[in-house]
């Protein structure tokens, strides 16, 4: 266990967000049961009333999500000089089990309360509140991951201990070694760079028949996952050695630091960004049809199409210029 | 269509009824700032001391060789220092002799030297200013030191060294080494440690191996390792801080969220009129949510630079006893501006998000009030 | 036109103080008239005008404005409705201290998303329509009893409601400042207004420009 300040802050914010989380499906489940839209029984009236606040909540999360995401990187970054061979928040995370899985499930919370404040925004456009018990099951199933992180970063925590022998990014991402990083780092640099600047394309294609046509959001929103895969297995392969000038350094996390100009959260937050409206766009395609929103609707969905495929776009053209400038020939 | 000017409208109000209750929010405010001063104090302190510490280890040597006797170290031989040398990649060994001087006049530890070249010959001693203030003394004085046995031997100041931001020099005392081996009483051909330079960092531990192979019972210890240790003291140091500053937090988040839930009977008049005359209680959200970001940020920012100048003009004199804690010499010198993105953003997380989470449910019961709750007053 | 069925409220349902403060009202209101809502303390009126004017829902029955039923609809539409389509003055003026006398006008316009200039503007002509321009500035504490009334009639006016509700607008006014209020309650109507009045002040219910005059007893229409 390290005792950090940051390390707190991120366990205290954590717990609290969990706790709200459980508060907020405490009203989830009440909704569930006893949602009635017709009704004006003072019980109504108070489960609309608790909408407001798991909104709030929800909103909250989503924005803490995103910043815990940068703040723990920047924690593991800051602490790898505690473990003999760490050299970046790659080492860091790797002392033990949990890091990369927290990782993940920072992200993926991340795009799950986007996708639920998306249909949660367009539900909010109809007086009968379409998809209230459809946003109520998505949130009971996002507290429990949430809480699930929150878990695994205690356990990572406490499972800190400095001086443990680690890998570093040089070693975790590096070429002719065993492991899921570096796996991902001996792909063809090129061939996945291609893959990623092609899926940003086909993305953008689909986004524009999305929009015009009002069809095609479910798969917008499978391609937009395969986006966000190709974009970090790009980054860990391809753009990073690009911006370290260092053809063995395939680390994702020092292109975050001050050193690089911060390109890193450009990089990432569109990346998240343009996921997350894709994801929205898909599950609003999925969802039975409202009566009620078909005004507002494909305004809503052309929206997040033409949001999600910007952002991706601008992805792109950050990368190109990244690997572009760059001084290394590979 | 999003023109934003609702959310304009309603900040300007917000802001307009901060002002006009200026009061009631400067208890909260100077709480707050209060909170963020001490965070941000103890962070930013032990930033600049782990940053001070890490400047002056750069300049260290990549092995310290010691020799051990039953897990407690000892003198080394001068011979290691030929065996040491004749390993590949070792370009320098420098044999050091230092140690500490316990003053009973002053209750406090020296650091005694031999440095490398002594240029002012036996009997002279160059102090560190720390020294040099606690013992008022100045060049060209005399000070005895005695040796374990209780003989006085007398020095003569040959210098003060002005250490300006230097941790480490203020409670440093130089002296030849026959005067060194002479007070402690040190047989020839024994130094206290032995320094390598290694001019390539990866072979360092390959050659700490064959240190430990060729001359049992040493200790190579690698500067990495001095820095991982600093490291994780200081960590742990501001760490314990903060989690004994949990009690402040935890008082402070239970106050926030009672200044949330318990509203004046005039602010609760006042919301129930926005909501009779048409505010909608996700606009008294919002107003709420202006509300305490007005708050928050001004006493982020004012706590933020009060502790700035705490540690740097004060050099954090309130924490003195508690973080360093083991001489009474520091006391005067300044420590280095060292600020950066990664605390201030700690600093965001372990004050304002507890904050905001925690008035989050007051603010949204003052919000869902009955619109037609005025109408009954 | 407001169309009631069978419109009920019930306070503190299935606890031992349950209360219906309305039962069974059936009604409807007919546009561009004054109606009066005359009753006794506790007779329910405030809870009615509060339904009618979409700041709560029924326990059950139906509402209908211009033909839209509202009563099923969620607090932030209603809220929206309730607007653009009604303005409120209420008993005791309710104007917020410390600010003057035109942000207390504006305040209600802050949330429909218009600039500031513009409702700044409107809420000026307003005032100055009820002859009280000169005191815009004025911190609503300062205000005399007279003017407090006009202020709390522009904010009503603000939003450009077709519907004005005044719930006991005189029940704490004196004789003169009631009949001053009626006098302007008169030209609104003029000027194409339907307004609803609740009262059982004599001044109010037997004044000439009120059309129709429903009494409610215990929660019931009579
Ligand atoms: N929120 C409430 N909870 C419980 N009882 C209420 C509530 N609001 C009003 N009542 C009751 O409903 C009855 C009608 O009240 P109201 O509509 O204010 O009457 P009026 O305006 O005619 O004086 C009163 O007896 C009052 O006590
Ligand atoms: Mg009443």
């Amino acid at each position: 266990m390290i005792l950090n300040p940051a390390i707190i802050a991120l366990a205290v914010s954590a717990f609290i967000i969990t706790l709200m989380l459980a508060y907020a499906s405490f009203f989830g489940l009440r909704i569930i049961r006893h949602w009635d839209i017709t009704s004006g029984s003072e019980l109504q009236l108070r489960l609309e009333r608790s909408t407001y606040l798991i909104s709030v909540i929800l909103s909250n999360v989503l924005v803490f999500q995103l910043a815990s995401l940068f703040l723990f990187i920047f924690t593991a970054d800051r602490m790898h000089t505690l473990f003999v061979g760490a050299m970046c928040a790659a080492g860091t995370l790797k002392v033990n089990a949990f890091g990369y899985p927290v990782l993940a499930f920072k992200a993926a919370n991340f795009l799950l309360a986007f996708v639920w404040l998306v249909i949660n925004s367009a539900d909010l456009r109809a007086s009968d509140y379409p998809y209230t018990k459809i946003k109520y099951s998505l949130l009971l199933v996002l507290a429990p991951l949430v809480a699930l992180e929150s878990a695994m970063l205690g356990l990572y925590v406490s499972g800190l201990s400095p001086d443990v022998i680690t890998s570093c990014c040089g070693t975790l991402f590096s070429e002719g070694k065993q492991g899921v990083g570096s796996g991902l780092a001996s792909f063809d640099p090129h061939a996945s760079l291609a893959v990623f600047i092609g899926l940003v394309c086909m993305a953008c294609a689909l986004g524009a028949y999305a929009y015009l046509k009002g069809r095609g959001h479910v798969a917008y929103s499978v391609v937009s996952l395969a986006v966000l895969v190709s974009g970090i297995v790009a980054m860990i392969s391809c753009i990073s050695p690009y911006v370290y000038e260092l053809p063995t350094h395939h680390c994702p996390f020092c292109v975050l630091q001050a050193e690089y100009g911060y390109t890193g959260y450009v990089f990432y937050l569109t990346l998240l960004i343009g996921t997350g409206s894709g994801l929205g766009a898909g599950a609003l395609g999925m969802l039975r049809p409202a009566e009620s929103l078909s005004t507002v609707l494909p305004a809503v969905l052309r929206g997040l199409v033409a949001w999600s495929a910007v952002m991706f776009a601008a992805n792109a053209g950050i990368t190109l210029y990244l690997v572009g400038s760059s001084n290394l020939v590979m | 269509m999003f023109t934003g000017h609702r959310e304009r409208n309603i900040l300007e109000f917000t802001l307009s009824s901060l002002l006009r209750r200026r009061g009631k929010h400067l208890a909260l405010v100077v709480i707050y700032t209060a909170l963020v001063f001490l965070l941000a104090s103890v962070m930013f302190f032990a930033g600049s001391i782990r940053e001070e510490a890490s400047i002056v280890l750069r300049s260290s040597p990549e092995i310290i060789l010691q020799k051990m006797i039953a897990g407690r170290q000892d003198l080394v031989p001068m011979r290691y220092a030929e065996v040491a040398e004749k390993i590949r990649g070792v370009q320098r060994v420098s044999p050091r002799l230092w140690g500490y001087y316990y003053s009973p006049a002053t209750k406090s530890n020296y650091t005694l030297m031999v440095p490398d070249n002594f240029s002012y010959g036996d009997g002279h001693i160059v102090i560190g200013n720390g020294i040099a203030r606690v013992m008022s003394a100045a060049k060209g004085d005399r000070i005895s030191l005695l040796s374990p046995e209780g003989d006085p031997l007398t020095f003569i100041i040959a210098e003060v060294m002005d250490s300006r931001s230097e941790l480490i020099s203020s409670d440093l005392m130089l002296v030849s080494e026959g005067d060194f081996r002479e007070l402690f009483d040190m047989p020839e051909g024994y130094v206290t440690d032995l320094a390598l330079s290694v001019k390539n960092e990866k072979e360092l531990s390959t050659i700490a191996r064959k240190l430990s192979e060729l001359l049992p019972g040493t200790r190579p210890v690698l500067r990495d390792e001095i820095l991982r240790t600093y490291d994780a003291v200081f960590n742990w140091r501001a760490g314990l801080m903060i989690t004994l500053l949990g009690a402040s937090v935890f008082a402070f988040a239970i106050f926030a969220w009672d200044r949330a839930s318990g509203l004046s009977a005039e602010e609760r008049r006042e919301i129930g009129i926005l909501k009779a005359v048409g505010w909608e209680t996700s606009d008294i959200i919002l107003m709420k949510f202006w509300e305490g970001a007005v708050i928050s940020l001004s006493s982020f920012l004012m706590g933020m630079v009060f502790a700035y100048l705490h540690v740097y003009f004060t050099s954090g004199a309130l924490f003195w006893p508690v973080l360093k804690g083991w001489s009474v010499l520091y006391p005067e010198f300044r420590l280095l501006p060292h600020v950066d993105l990664y605390s201030i953003f700690t600093l965001f997380f372990l004050t304002v998000v507890p904050y905001t989470l925690i008035t989050i449910i007051p603010s949204w019961r003052t919000a869902t009030m009955d619109p037609d709750e005025v109408m009954r007053a | 036109m407001i169309e009631l069925k069978d419109v009920t409220k019930v306070f503190n349902s299935g606890r031992p103080n349950e209360f219906a403060a309305l039962r069974g009202i059936t009604m409807s209101i007919e546009p561009l008239k004054v109606t009066a809502i005359e009753g006794p303390s506790g007779s329910g009126k405030t809870s009615l005008l509060s339904i009618v004017g979409c700041m709560s829902r029924p326990t059950s029955g139906r509402v209908w404005l211009d033909g839209r039923e509202i009563t099923s609809l969620p607090e932030r539409f209603l809220t929206g409705i309730r607007r653009k389509t009604f303005g409120f003055v209420f008993q005791q003026f309710h104007l917020i201290k410390g600010i003057t006398a035109i942000e207390n006008v504006m305040l209600a316009s802050y949330p429909t998303g218009e600039s500031r200039p513009g409702i700044r503007k409107r809420a000026l002509d307003i005032l100055g329509m009820l002859g009280i321009r000169e005191k815009a500035e004025s911190k609503s504490q300062w205000l005399s009893g007279g003017e407090a009334q006009r202020v709390a009639i522009a904010r009503a006016l603000v939003n450009d409601p077709e519907i004005l509700i005044a719930d006991e607008p005189t029940a704490h006014l004196d004789t003169r400042l009631s009949e001053e209020f009626m006098q302007i309650f008169m030209r609104l109507k003029e000027d194409g207004r339907t307004i609803i009045i609740s009262s059982h002040d004599p001044i109010v219910v037997n004044s000439g420009i009120v059309d129709s005059v429903r009494i409610i007893r215990d929660g019931v229409l009579a």
